[in-house]
């Protein structure tokens, strides 16, 4: 079966600025992939564009076997969109929105099955304008999903949720995964992607920086390890290494000869977010063209 | 084309529900217009040359509040607030959308001519229309004018907090010197000339044919001429500037 999403050489011009400049990656079926990276990198371009939102200035671009940009309604039937920030109907109640949207699908879900998807039971009959933000947002993934989609599209979906919301938010995308949906998920929250994603690609100035699962994710390429402890004189020592089985027993060997102790020794990989901070730490001092378009 | 109807149909319910639960919206697109006629009926009680000219004048006015006004100020907020973002990542298609937000407004138009002519019978003397074709060929005219010039101006509205501005600076001059509330033919010549060019003039001349001093539809055509000419204009400039998306700058 085809990739879910295909992106060869996407490139974005808005005027003389060149927000996406020439991205290439793919999303199986199935999988939950991150697009990371700071704010003005390019991603809700890139998304907006997979949505069908935004025309591309270059590049190939298959989502489902569709090109976005022809905006078929064959297409718009088998994808969900949560977007970044979409208001609603303020006077609509939360049964009236499902109800009305999945008149819009021609093979919808059951309006009560999505509405406990969401944990809206409570809220199935306020209306749009009494619910909290955390509820507008549970919302936004129910009108995504009453439509069975094959494809989600979250853009920052926990964005200004408390600790427990995102947790629940977090089980719900779990939930999605298991069902075998694809997701595209967009966050600058590098914890969620290590949690829910199981590929990531960092973005930054429309450029793609890296590519891989979130554990595996490595600047260099290199498998690389860090190891660390504190010696006889209390001072913090951290060595790097891609053979840490030798390291170590070099490392204990010479202190058990020594005898001494290793306080506070340590192995550890870069995490996502020691190689996202690496990888988009600005090189030079001016921000670069481009910022003000995502 | 039945599955449009269909869903045209479902559309056309869900904004008229949602319309009268709105009270702000259900106040100055539906009752503003019938206050006003009660006051200047008010006014004007026992003087039935003034009756004759303010019964098809607020029905003009009617006709441009429930589609220029309506559309400009719900296309800013709806496109402000994602809502047409939204809808555009659905399957729904464009035009069903957009055609039952069109046939909520032009509900209210009908609402409130009808109203507006059983209230000129009954309250202030005026008989039934002499001519209804040319009635609701005015109303028609007016409706797909300033419909469209609605969803025109709401391309060029920043957003909503500047919305009443932007509608009332076209509104509220365009209905005082189009006499909606006095005479026409009293008003000096450079506000009869500019009236002459506008569209609202020939929509109120047209109802007043047909409600009040029995001109037809041929004593109108040069009228009907000019709101064609600025239809046209409309629905060039709706679709060619519409947009889904709240502008970023």
């Amino acid at each position: 079966m085809s990739a879910a999403i295909s992106v060869r050489g996407l490139r974005k011009r808005y005027g003389d600025v060149e927000a996406v400049r020439g991205i290439d990656f793919e999303v199986a079926r199935g999988e939950v992939f991150g697009l990371l990276g700071p704010n003005g990198a390019g991603k809700t371009t890139t998304v907006e564009i997979l949505e069908g939102y935004r025309e591309r200035s270059g590049g190939e671009v298959a989502v489902l076997g569709h090109d976005p940009a022809g905006r078929a309604r064959e297409l718009r039937e088998r994808v969900g969109i949560v977007l970044q920030s979409t208001g609603m109907y303020r006077h609509i109640t939360v049964r009236e929105a499902l109800d009305h949207w999945a008149g819009f699908y021609s093979r919808a879900r059951e309006v009560t099955e999505v509405i406990a998807l969401a944990g809206l039971e409570e809220k199935a009959g306020e209306r749009v304008n009494r619910l909290s933000g955390g509820q507008l947002r549970r919302l936004d993934f129910a009108l995504a999903l009453i439509g069975d989609p094959e494809l989600i599209f979250l853009d920052e979906p926990t964005t200004g949720f408390d600790p427990v919301a995102r947790r629940q938010a977090w089980d719900t995308i779990r939930s999605l995964r298991a069902l075998g949906k694809t997701v595209l998920l967009t966050t600058h929250y590098l914890d969620e992607a290590q949690e829910l994603a199981d590929r990531v690609a960092i973005i930054k100035d429309g450029r793609l920086l890296a590519e891989g699962a979130p554990g595996e994710l490595g600047a260099g390429g290199d498998e690389r390890y860090r190891v660390s402890y504190r010696n006889g004189d209390g001072s913090l020592v951290v060595e790097e290494t891609d053979d840490p089985t030798t390291l170590l027993h070099q490392l204990t060997a010479a202190a058990l000869a020594r005898g001494e102790r290793l306080y506070e020794l340590s192995v550890t990989r870069p995490s996502l977010e020691d190689v996202y901070l690496e990888l988009t730490a600005d090189v030079t001092p001016t921000p670069p063209a481009g910022v003000a378009h995502d | 084309m039945t599955e449009v109807a269909a869903l045209t149909w479902r559309q056309y319910r869900l904004e008229r529900r949602l319309f009268w639960r709105n009270p702000s919206a259900a106040f100055f697109n539906f009752l503003f217009p019938l206050i006003l006629l009660g006051l200047f009926g008010a006014v004007f009680s026992g003087n039935q040359h003034d009756l004759n000219v303010i019964v098809p004048g607020i029905a003009g006015l009617s006709v441009m509040s429930t589609t220029f006004t309506a559309l400009a100020f719900n296309l800013t907020f709806l496109r402000e607030q994602g809502v047409l973002k939204r809808m555009r990542g659905t399957p729904l298609p464009a035009g069903v959308y957009l055609g039952g937000l069109a046939a909520s407004a032009v509900t209210n138009t009908a609402l409130q001519v009808t109203i507006i002519t059983l209230a000129g019978k009954l309250l202030f003397g005026i008989p039934w229309p002499r001519d209804w074709p040319e009635l609701v060929l005015f109303a028609a005219a007016g409706v797909v004018c300033f419909a469209s010039l609605g969803v025109a101006l709401s391309h060029v509205i920043p957003n909503f907090d500047s919305a009443p501005a932007y509608v009332n600076a076209i509104f509220l001059p365009t209905i005082f010197i189009s006499g909606v509330f006095y005479d026409a033919a009293s008003a000096p010549a450079f506000i009869k000339d500019i009236a002459e060019g506008l569209p609202l003039k020939h929509v109120i001349d047209g109802l007043s044919g047909a409600m009040v001093t029995g001109k037809g539809i041929g004593d109108h055509l040069s009228g009907l001429a000019v709101i064609a000419v600025w239809g046209a204009a409309g629905i060039f400039l709706a679709i060619r500037g519409f947009s889904w998306d709240q502008r970023r700058d």
